[in-house]
């Protein structure tokens, strides 16, 4: 039996909601809508008496805030109805909890059918039944995962309460069939395409010739009842264990790279061969310098560790989740962030959280270009990414570290979204290295956590055309932060005493993928696929083993600790399901119930892929260099920092919780009124220690225009220089890799692969050799390589964008740094040398849009120039040791490192800070002799500071920093303006505030 | 501020008191919470709620001085804040917690802790009637959780035990609904008489605030802070389990060593219910 109740807000109080959503269809589709109301819909499928319905309709609302009844609240006129519910199969997470709250008050359980079903419908005034229509698809609701239904008040009064709830129509368990790989190869590319496997033609003809090997090899088939073809379990989890998303083929292939006509140089293995690399050199180097490493556990694990105190080790990852929030950008970034909780959660024997770190690469919000059909506008994207991660990071109390947004059109296909975590794992738990993760034969597999539906399953390849209404929503699944926090919890615990050996997450290829790697090292498992807890019947048993169902971890736990593991999850309200046992057969050996379903030797599955084979060809790109007409430079300075990629996003930051755990000392937003970023945040680990970690990062996607080494270089360089500027210790930084690639494989549709490819293995360079010479390794990272779209005929690819994400040290947080003026009268001194570097500037976008000039299609903003910057590590490091050692002597008062926007920008952002103004003469400045005004002021050169230091202090900064490129250029003032002169004339004189209102102005409205 | 007058007990006597801090279901400041009771002396312990109603714990309420509901999201504040979370202390836990009450317990409840208490009609408590909820914590005026330091003053003519003493102070807050509303204007009226509104939200020049972003939600009057009539039981918005370290305060890298303070001020908010806690019991032995 189906109730219906329906929650609003009582008549004369705030509908928050409504108002909310009045406002943004006002300014996201400029429709002057009236006034919009709103009402939490119900619908209970229990068996109930009419009191105890009437008894949950009052339990349900605020007694101050809410009226409640039961169908409908009958409650004057309106234009509109939109009636917003989830499609079948969908995640409700309200829903789930209402049905406790239900049954907490009833007293009683209602059953295994019972449900609560949630839903929302909005009340608009003052549109027609069209624009509400409009409105309920455009901005209300996402018809990939909801219903919208849009009534105009007579037909809703005319129609009877909707009953209907998304129900999962389970049939029954579809049959394994076997696929027959014999035909030809035009048939092999045409099973892989339409069956979503994205294999290649190699790897389709690799997995028929092994299946034909074994059929008469291997009696053992036969005996378990399989037949000489690869059945839907065995083709679909090979293709899920060797897809890009999760073997890496790109940057584990052969590559011949040229430049130019030259000749070929071979590289086995872009991984192998400067990211992998680079770390173990770095690490032999500590141990020979130090006998011991700090670098715990790199590249075999779920992410990074590395060595903190005597208590803990700190844990890094960070991942992207494009794909999915391009389709569905709260439901996409929501599962970005939660999913990346869980890997440094499945790291070692489980880290806590401590921390997240969000950015995000989007078009303009303000574009009002041809929106290619099918893409969301970039405005409501941005709105549902932040909204996703707010939620998923709030609800899970872990506070923000790191946020910061890059604008460019061409993420106008796909956005990325960067979400990271840090955690902290036990030096030592239960006795052993917290490290230490080992599944033994004999231990049993336990799935623990949500229910397995068909979300996310093909969620690497999945388009939003395979979607119907039929079916369950496949390939969105949406992160439900509580039922994760209740299992991390109970985990915690269950860690503590030691009762497992080994975690790891379920991410993407379910239980294809978790329980395949920790197969690896027992050599085996056996798993029944029926054991499984479902959301609905009827499921095969391929979508059981590869869904991507979220909020689950896969164990290995020992028979003996079983029966107590189990106890403590049920206490916690926590599901756990044993579905088999690890081995040392070598055999993946998947049975549905008596059946067997898959049969895969552990070698053919993690080996057996062939090797990828690419080609890369490198020709330097030259751009026109643009024309500059003299300019104010002042006027120049106010809007560039009101330019998306340098304006404040406080108004969406400071809807993320940053101080939850009560452990973060140097805020994200920091200064006199905490409204400037600061170039790096401080936190604490662990209450009763002064010891903190530091997180900054490094990003810019203009640079790879001219040239990826050069960006690569200069990314590692600005994450080392924002850790510096707050003070950590420079021989303890760590950084993660996250590359976003536009696909790099040459193709009829990609006819520039090569390119693409070239510039791959110039940013894999590029990075090697600076965090060489910095001493900084990479302790994880991740790639996303196909970044394309392809809408209407028109295809959109990212600019290569890679991000690097740094982790560093402070003994004492006490002895941290922020970038803000401090006192007038301190001396402002630039370190480092600048340079002519305009190609790939802000300021150069900025004079390209003024001259406004049309982008070329799918390339970059007008006035890309050419001189990118480059780095000088070997000069840059001598620099940063004298920097820290005037930092140690406590000689420093603020510090900020010039970057997007250049010198100019960051004393600005230390002067809009500390709410002081400065006075300095740019031609004391390191190279000021060269260089043209607009570029010493603009140009983005590398490896420079601009710090303050007290008078006293002067000489004994001096003698710090003697030797190194350094100048004091000017002093802090009392006053309210920024001046910096050149031969003796003001070239920018600007008030403060002027600088802060452009700032703040910037992204206010978008 | 420092460790207080001369009168004032030592951490060693603070030991005694014994502080519940429920867990689990979506709550997320239990650490600092615990962290905040045994950082003025207090022995603080963590149990799961779910332990507590189904008896799998030795430990019941009798065994403690104070309740602290901390901060979080229970239940991910579907269908309300706190309401999940607070409907199954209802249900399941009532009868264990009006004795505590009526035992003289102290009780603290920050955030969503505070939503629970009102929600549960703990707050505001009239004539000793800790059941009918009277008030609620709606949807700030501007929509959605926002993280920002606010500036608050103590009403020093409340009975509250917890900001006895305090004139003003800075905590961070954290929420998306915090707006106290009551049901009539004559309950709020009944706050004020009674000096039960313990702390509001000021403006620079120290007066009551309803204006954002001094006042983060429009709460009416700049209620922040609510307590029962006894002034034992006490919940608020801002988060003093946030503050714990002098160096946690927004300007303390502005501030020379002189004008640095040797702690964070919300430990002033602990002590004060851990001295109340330790009268109670000297009282009763």
């Amino acid at each position: 039996m189906i109730h219906r109740i329906e929650i609003a807000v009582r008549r004369g109080l705030t509908d928050a909601r409504g108002e909310h959503a009045a406002r943004r269809i006002r300014d996201f589709l400029q429709v002057p809508v009236e006034g919009v109301r709103t009402r939490d819909v119900y619908h209970l499928e229990a068996d109930l008496t009419d009191e105890e319905v009437a008894a949950v309709v009052r339990e349900l609302s605020d007694p101050v805030l809410q009226i409640g009844a039961r169908d409908r609240i009958e409650d004057g006129s309106f234009d509109a109805a939109v009636h917003v519910a989830f499609k079948p199969g969908v995640a409700d997470p309200v829903g789930k909890s209402a049905l406790v709250a239900i049954e907490d008050m009833l007293g009683r359980k209602l059953g295994g059918e019972a449900a609560v079903y949630s839903s929302v419908v909005y009340l608009i005034d003052g549109v027609t039944p069209k624009q509400a229509g409009e409105i309920a698809h455009g901005l209300l609701a996402n018809s990939v995962i909801q219903t919208i239904v849009v009534r105009s008040h007579e037909e809703w009064e005319a129609s009877p309460p909707d009953l209907s709830v998304p129900k999962v129509a389970g049939g029954p368990v579809p049959e394994v069939r076997p696929c027959d790989l014999s035909g030809s190869d035009e048939e092999l590319e045409r099973l892989s395409r339409e069956g979503l496997l994205a294999l290649s033609l190699d790897e389709m003809r690799a997995i028929r010739d092994h299946f034909a090997a074994e059929s008469v090899y291997n009696p053992r088939r036969r005996e378990l009842g399989l037949g000489p073809m690869p059945t839907d379990v065995e083709l679909e989890c090979l293709a899920q264990t060797w897809s890009e998303h999760c073997k890496h083929k790109i940057f584990n292939a052969v590559i011949d790279y040229r430049e130019g006509d030259g000749s070929a140089e071979r590289i086995d293995s872009l991984f192998a061969s400067y990211i992998q690399r680079v770390t173990r050199e770095i690490d032999r180097e500590i141990v020979e310098r130090d006998g011991r490493s700090w670098l715990v556990s790199v590249f075999h694990d779920n992410a990074g560790v590395i060595a903190f105190d005597e208590e803990i080790h700190l844990v890094y990852k960070v991942e992207t989740h494009n794909s999915p929030s391009a389709l569905d950008p709260y439901g996409g970034a929501i599962t970005g962030i939660v999913g990346v909780n869980r890997d440094p959660f499945g790291t070692g024997r489980g880290a806590q959280l401590l921390s997240n770190v969000w950015g995000y690469c989007f078009a303009s919000p303000f574009f009002d270009g041809v929106l290619p059909k099918g893409l969301l506008h970039p405005k409501r994207v941005r709105d549902g990414v932040h909204r996703g991660v707010i939620d998923g990071g709030n609800q899970s109390g872990i506070p923000y570290g790191r946020g910061w947004e890059v604008f460019d059109r061409r993420y106008l296909g796909k956005p990325l979204v960067f979400c990271g975590t840090v955690g902290a794992l036990p030096v030592t738990i239960d006795g052993t290295p917290g490290e230490d993760k080992a599944a033994l034969p004999g231990d049993a597999v336990v799935m623990v956590g949500g229910r397995i539906g068909a979300d996310g399953i093909h969620g690497a390849t999945f388009s939003s055309a395979a979607l119907d209404d039929a079916s369950p929503a496949q390939a969105v699944q949406i992160g439900d932060p509580i039922t994760q926090k209740m299992m991390f919890d109970f985990l915690l615990e269950a860690r503590d005493l030691g009762l497992y050996n080994a975690i790891t997450d379920n991410g993407a290829g379910g239980l294809s993928s978790s329980v395949g790697e920790m197969a690896e090292g027992p050599g085996g498992a056996r798993l029944d696929l029926s054991a499984a807890p479902l959301k609905y019947a009827g499921l095969a048993p391929w979508e059981i083993f590869l869904s991507e169902a979220q909020e689950r971890m896969t164990l290995a736990v020992p028979s003996e600790r079983l029966d107590a593991f189990l106890e403590l999850a049920r206490r916690r309200q926590v599901e756990a399901s044993v579905l088999g046992e690890f081995t040392d057969d070598g055999w993946l050996h998947v049975c549905h119930g008596a059946e067997t379903v898959a049969l895969l030797s552990m070698e053919f599955l993690h080996d057996g892929a062939p090797e990828m084979r690419l080609n890369a060809r490198w020709s330097p790109p030259t751009f026109d260099e643009p024309v500059r007409r003299p300019t104010d430079h002042g006027r120049t300075l106010v809007e560039l920092l009101g330019r998306l990629n340098l304006a404040s996003n406080e108004n969406k930051a400071r809807h993320y919780d940053h101080e939850v755990k009560g452990l973060t000392v140097v805020k994200p937003w920091v200064g006199v009124d905490a409204d400037v970023p600061a170039e790096a945040t401080v936190l604490l680990a662990r209450h009763g220690s002064l010891q903190g970690y530091v997180l900054s990062e490094g990003i810019n996607p203009f640079a790879s225009d001219l040239d990826t080494f050069a960006m690569a270089a200069g990314v590692v360089d600005e994450a080392i220089r924002r850790q510096l500027c707050a003070g950590a210790e420079l021989d303890r930084i760590a950084a993660l890799d996250n590359f976003c690639w536009p696909d790099p494989v040459q193709s009829a549709a990609t006819p520039d692969g090569e390119y693409k490819l070239a510039q791959l293995v110039r940013a894999c360079r590029g990075l090697y050799e600076t965090c060489r010479s910095y001493g900084v390794p990479l302790i994880s990272g991740k790639d996303s390589m196909k970044n394309d779209v392809v809408m209407s005929g028109v295809k959109i690819s990212v600019p290569p964008t890679l991000l690097v994400s740094a982790i560093g040290r402070i003994t004492d947080v006490r002895r941290a740094l922020t970038l803000d003026f401090k006192r007038a009268g301190d001396r402002i001194y630039v370190l480092g040398s600048t340079g002519a570097h305009t190609g790939g500037s802000e300021y150069f976008r900025y004079l390209g849009e003024r001259a406004d000039l049309a982008p070329t299609d799918g390339g970059p903003a007008p006035f890309v120039g050419n001189r990118v910057p480059e780095l000088d590590a070997e000069r840059s490091l001598a620099l940063y040791r004298s920097l820290s050692e005037a930092q140690r002597q406590g000689l420093v008062r603020s510090s900020s490192t010039p970057a997007r926007g250049g010198l100019a920008a960051a004393v600005a952002r230390s002067a809009m800070a500390g709410l002081a103004g400065a006075e300095i003469d740019l031609d004391r400045a390191p190279g000021a002799a060269d260089l043209l005004t607009d570029e010493l002021l603009f140009s983005e050169s590398n490896g420079r500071f601009v710090v303050t230091v007290a008078a006293s202090d002067v000489d004994a900064f001096e003698r710090c920093v003697e030797g190194h490129s350094h100048a004091r250029v000017g002093t802090v003032t009392e006053g309210a303006r920024l001046t910096l002169a050149r031969a003796g004339k003001a070239v920018v004189d600007v008030e403060i505030e002027e600088l802060r209102a452009s700032f703040k102005e910037g992204l206010a409205h978008a | 501020m420092p460790e207080g007058g001369e009168n004032r007990p030592t951490a060693g006597d603070r030991a005694r008191v014994r502080a519940l801090v429920l867990t689990g279901l979506g709550l997320n400041c239990e650490v600092e919470t615990a962290e905040a009771f045994r950082r003025v002396g207090a022995t603080a312990e963590l149990v799961p709620l779910l332990d507590l109603l189904d008896g799998h714990t030795e430990r019941s309420l009798k065994d403690y001085s104070i309740l602290a509901f901390a901060g979080g999201f229970a239940f991910g504040d579907h269908l309300g804040a706190g309401f999940v979370y607070a409907n199954k202390i209802r249900w399941r836990l009532y009868d264990q917690l009006l004795d505590f009450i009526d035992r003289g317990g102290l009780a603290l409840g920050i955030c969503n802790g505070f939503q629970m208490m009102t929600r549960l009609g703990m707050l505001p408590g009239f004539d000793g009637d800790y059941r009918t909820p009277l008030a609620t914590l709606a949807p700030n005026d501007r929509l959605g959780y926002w993280d920002d330091w606010v500036r608050l003053a103590a009403d020093p003519r409340s009975p509250c035990v917890w900001t006895r003493g305090l004139d003003t102070l800075e905590l961070p807050t954290r929420h998306g609904e915090g707006k106290f509303l009551t049901t009539g204007p004559e309950i709020l009226e009944r706050l004020e008489t009674g000096h039960q509104i313990a702390l509001r939200y000021v403006d620079a020049a120290g007066r009551a605030t309803e204006r954002w972003p001094a006042n983060p939600n429009g709460s009416p009057g700049g209620v922040a802070g609510v307590c029962d009539p006894t002034g034992r039981l006490f919940g608020l918005m801002p988060h003093p389990d946030a503050f714990l370290y002098p160096f946690q305060h927004p300007l303390w890298f502005r501030q020379d060593e002189s004008e640095r303070a040797s702690e964070g001020q919300g430990l002033s908010i602990f002590r004060n219910g851990v001295d109340a806690a330790l009268e109670s019991l000297n009282r009763s032995p």
